[in-house]
């Protein structure tokens, strides 16, 4: 699961003295519509961040663990503590192979979670880190992945605040998962919910997609074909801290879209906010080996998973100033509008193609599969 | 990127689509059948329909080898593999899939090896890999696929690779196409030929659907430029009123078709006295099977097969969208019970059959009431 849901805890009942002091944004109720997790069991879709993934949030979870939360799934949880806000967020990796083009689990732990907390408007201060090793795992990959792990909190400017270790029996872990919890302070001015976005407002893609997913699917050797690709895992902190300084105020929504690509990200968002996305097809960044696999693999790109890029909504007067805002920025040179808000189709995502076509395109339902011819 | 921007490129295709518009006789109205579940695909996923003229009507037909396999099937090479010491290998297609008992993933959830492979060639290397395991490699496709598993099952023989079998659920397009032909509620001008079956068998299997039912026939490509490339060619033909096999594929179909595969599979295949389609039924010499001489590698002889027979549910109408008689979204199932997570029918199956993709593209497009690109 990449991200837990916006957390408003109204009472918790013999828990007071330890929660003396946190008090938990309010925020409207809206009325989503009831969803029943009624699945026998647990598939790989479940963790895939598409529809079997919504399915069992807001079916299962959401009703017991976060029975008073009104607000839409989101990146990350923001509080007050103390009369302090602060944004919280956790989050798992278990990616294979352990390293890959570009980056590695240990990296992609540090990057992702403040990844989380910056789309959701906060810089990171500080994370905790569970590692699951599995029994043989060889010391030197595990130095590897702390080193990277390392070099990745000092380049976000985080501390690590504490951290747990366990290990399982040889073929329980696919050498290591790692847990970890970040939290933040907010960005001055910047408050970012689906329930602000208006028809009209314009989308903005930090820069090209598909890069990690396509590089992990590759890295897995499976296929016989190689591509110079890298994975796109960095923080983005950097290329939200310049769209917040420029256009605080006229950011509505973001997030990074991770498992289940862009596609499931907007999709959500056009659910939440109960509008229609309507994207054109041709500015879209895409790296040249990223269509290609994805062409040969019958994937559409737009469901394949991203670990450095983010979506930002944004009112149609800032559209301009973010966009040159984040191709300022290092690493933003590729970001380009890739759309805006619509009232209709409602709740629903619509692709211009290239000669003025038009289709929907959906959530992600499970992994994404390739097709045979 | 090569082969791929050249058959998409917006001004060419406006000019396509304006040939067609010119070609269309406004007071006809052209019902042309795209055989193969690639196309069903590209046409919804370029949005190709809105840019072709309204009385230009294109069929989604029988070419989508995992819609029209009967559940039945998926049942048995799950029934087989349930052994512990079994590995179950299939296309990614097939993995989501449900037979009467689940689909393959939801046999991997309860404990079944079930593994996705890119070829059968990647299913045979698993049972070098594991020679202590049982690989099962379940085969499906027309004819592109088809001898790919006939050379996969000649190495296994050549090695002497033991713990390997396909359980083969090969069919073939031309009996699907005639039997298509013979219903009496059909009523087609055209069709746009499968592109990828005819690298291997060529344009001539089909000379006989423009000489006896005098219906054009246009082996196509899968860009958009191809499709509408096609469609051009079937209309030229439908004015002069003529029927002709014509191959717009021309970079990748060779006529006579691909000699190395053809003989492969007949090394390897016979064909079935009969096979039952979903959505179409029973339909004689309509698909493949293992020779003796690779009876230690077929499946269905090796293991106890429990020849499970699953109907789909009669108020699926999969028949009839097959035959273009109805719209996907006429049919009562759909979008209701049956949706791609969920699917009843054959054709909500894979992203390849037509209720699926209009479903996963054309669906909720109704809601729209204004389409303008971004200012």
């Amino acid at each position: 699961m990449r991200s837990i849901l916006q957390l408003r805890v109204p009472q918790i009942a013999g828990d007071e003295d330890q929660l003396r002091g946190l008090k938990i944004e309010t925020t409207a109720a809206s009325s989503p519509s009831v969803v029943r997790f009624r699945d026998p069991q647990i598939e790989m879709a479940h963790g895939a961040g598409g529809k079997a993934s919504r399915r069992l949030v807001e079916g299962l979870f959401a009703p017991l663990l976060y029975p008073a939360s009104r607000k839409p799934l989101s990146d990350a949880a923001h509080l007050e503590v103390g009369g302090a806000r602060i944004a919280f967020t956790t989050d798992s990796f278990v990616v294979k192979p352990l390293h890959f083009p570009g980056g590695s689990i240990g990296e992609l732990a540090v990057n992702g979670t403040m990844n989380d907390l910056a789309v959701s408007g906060a810089k990171g201060i500080a994370m905790t880190v569970t590692f699951v090793l599995e029994e043989g795992l060889p010391t030197a990959d595990l130095e590897a992945e702390v080193r990277a792990m390392s070099g990745a909190l000092k380049r976000a400017g985080v501390v690590m605040a504490g951290g747990d270790t366990k290990v399982v029996e040889r073929g329980k872990a696919d050498g290591m998962y790692i847990t970890t919890a970040g939290i933040g302070t907010p960005l001055p001015g910047v408050k970012v919910d689906a329930r602000s976005v208006r028809p009209g407002d314009k989308i903005l893609l930090s820069g090209p997609i598909g890069d990690h997913g396509i590089t992990i699917l590759l890295a897995r050797g499976e296929l016989d074909f190689e591509a110079d690709l890298y994975s796109d895992t960095r923080s983005v902190l950097p290329l939200v801290e310049a769209l917040a300084a420029e256009c605080g105020p006229g950011i509505h929504w973001m997030r990074d879209p991770t498992r289940g690509g862009v596609a499931t990200a907007l999709n959500e968002l056009a659910r939440d906010s109960g509008l229609g996305i309507e994207l054109l097809e041709e500015e879209i960044p895409m790296h040249d080996a990223v269509r290609g696999a994805c062409e040969l693999l019958g994937l559409d790109p737009l469901h394949i998973a991203n670990e450095g890029q983010f979506l930002a909504v944004v009112s149609p007067e800032y559209a301009a100033i973010a966009l040159n805002s984040l191709q300022q920025t290092a690493g933003g040179e590729e970001a380009r509008i890739v759309g805006q808000v619509r009232v209709e189709p409602a709740n629903a995502v619509l692709v211009i193609t290239r000669y003025g076509g038009s289709r929907i395109v959906d959530m992600l339902v499970g992994d994404p599969l390739p097709r045979i011819c | 990127m090569q082969y791929v921007d050249e058959f998409r490129d917006p001004e060419l295709i406006t000019k396509a689509s304006e040939e067609i518009r010119r070609l269309a006789d406004p007071r006809r109205h052209y019902r042309i059948m795209e055989v193969c579940g690639g196309h069903t695909h590209a046409i919804y996923r370029f949005g190709l329909k809105d840019i072709l003229p309204s009385n230009i009507d294109l069929i989604h037909g029988p070419g989508c080898p995992v819609c029209v396999l009967p559940m039945g099937r998926i049942d048995d090479g799950l029934a087989i593999a349930k052994d512990p010491n079994t590995i179950f290998a299939a296309f990614g297609d097939m993995m989501r899939v449900p037979g009467a008992h689940g689909s393959p993933l939801e046999h991997k959830a309860r404990g079944t090896d079930v593994r996705i492979v890119y070829s059968p060639a990647d299913a045979l290397e698993l049972a070098r890999k594991f020679p202590e395991k049982e690989v099962i490699f379940f085969a499906i496709g027309f004819e592109t696929t088809a001898p790919s598993t006939a050379l996969t099952l000649m190495s296994a023989k050549a090695e002497g690779i033991h713990n390997f079998s396909v359980f083969c659920n090969h069919v073939t397009i031309v009996p699907a196409i005639r039997a298509i032909l013979d219903s009496p509620d059909m009523r087609l001008d055209g069709f746009i030929g499968p592109g990828h079956v005819s690298t291997v068998i060529g344009c001539r299997p089909y000379e006989w659907i423009a000489r006896n039912e005098g219906k054009p026939v246009v082996t196509s490509g899968f860009e958009p430029l191809d499709l509408l490339q096609s469609i051009i060619m079937l209309l030229r033909q439908l004015q002069a009123g003529e029927a002709k096999v014509e191959n717009q594929y021309k970079r990748v179909v060779p006529w006579e078709g691909n000699r190395a595969a053809l003989k492969a599979m007949a090394e390897v295949f016979e064909l079935r006295p009969y096979f039952e389609w979903r959505g179409l039924g029973f339909i004689s010499q309509s698909a493949l099977r293992i020779r003796e001489k690779y009876v230690a590698w077929d499946a269905e002889q090796r293991y106890s097969v429990p020849e499970t027979r699953v109907t789909d549910p009669k108020s699926a109408q999969c028949g009839e969208v097959l035959k273009g008689v109805l719209k996907p979204a006429q049919c009562k199932l759909f979008g209701k019970e049956c949706t791609p997570e969920h699917p009843i029918g054959a054709l909500m199956v894979s992203s390849e059959g037509s209720c699926a993709a209009y479903y996963n593209y054309e669906y909720r497009k109704s809601l729209v009431t204004r389409i303008s690109s971004v200012a």
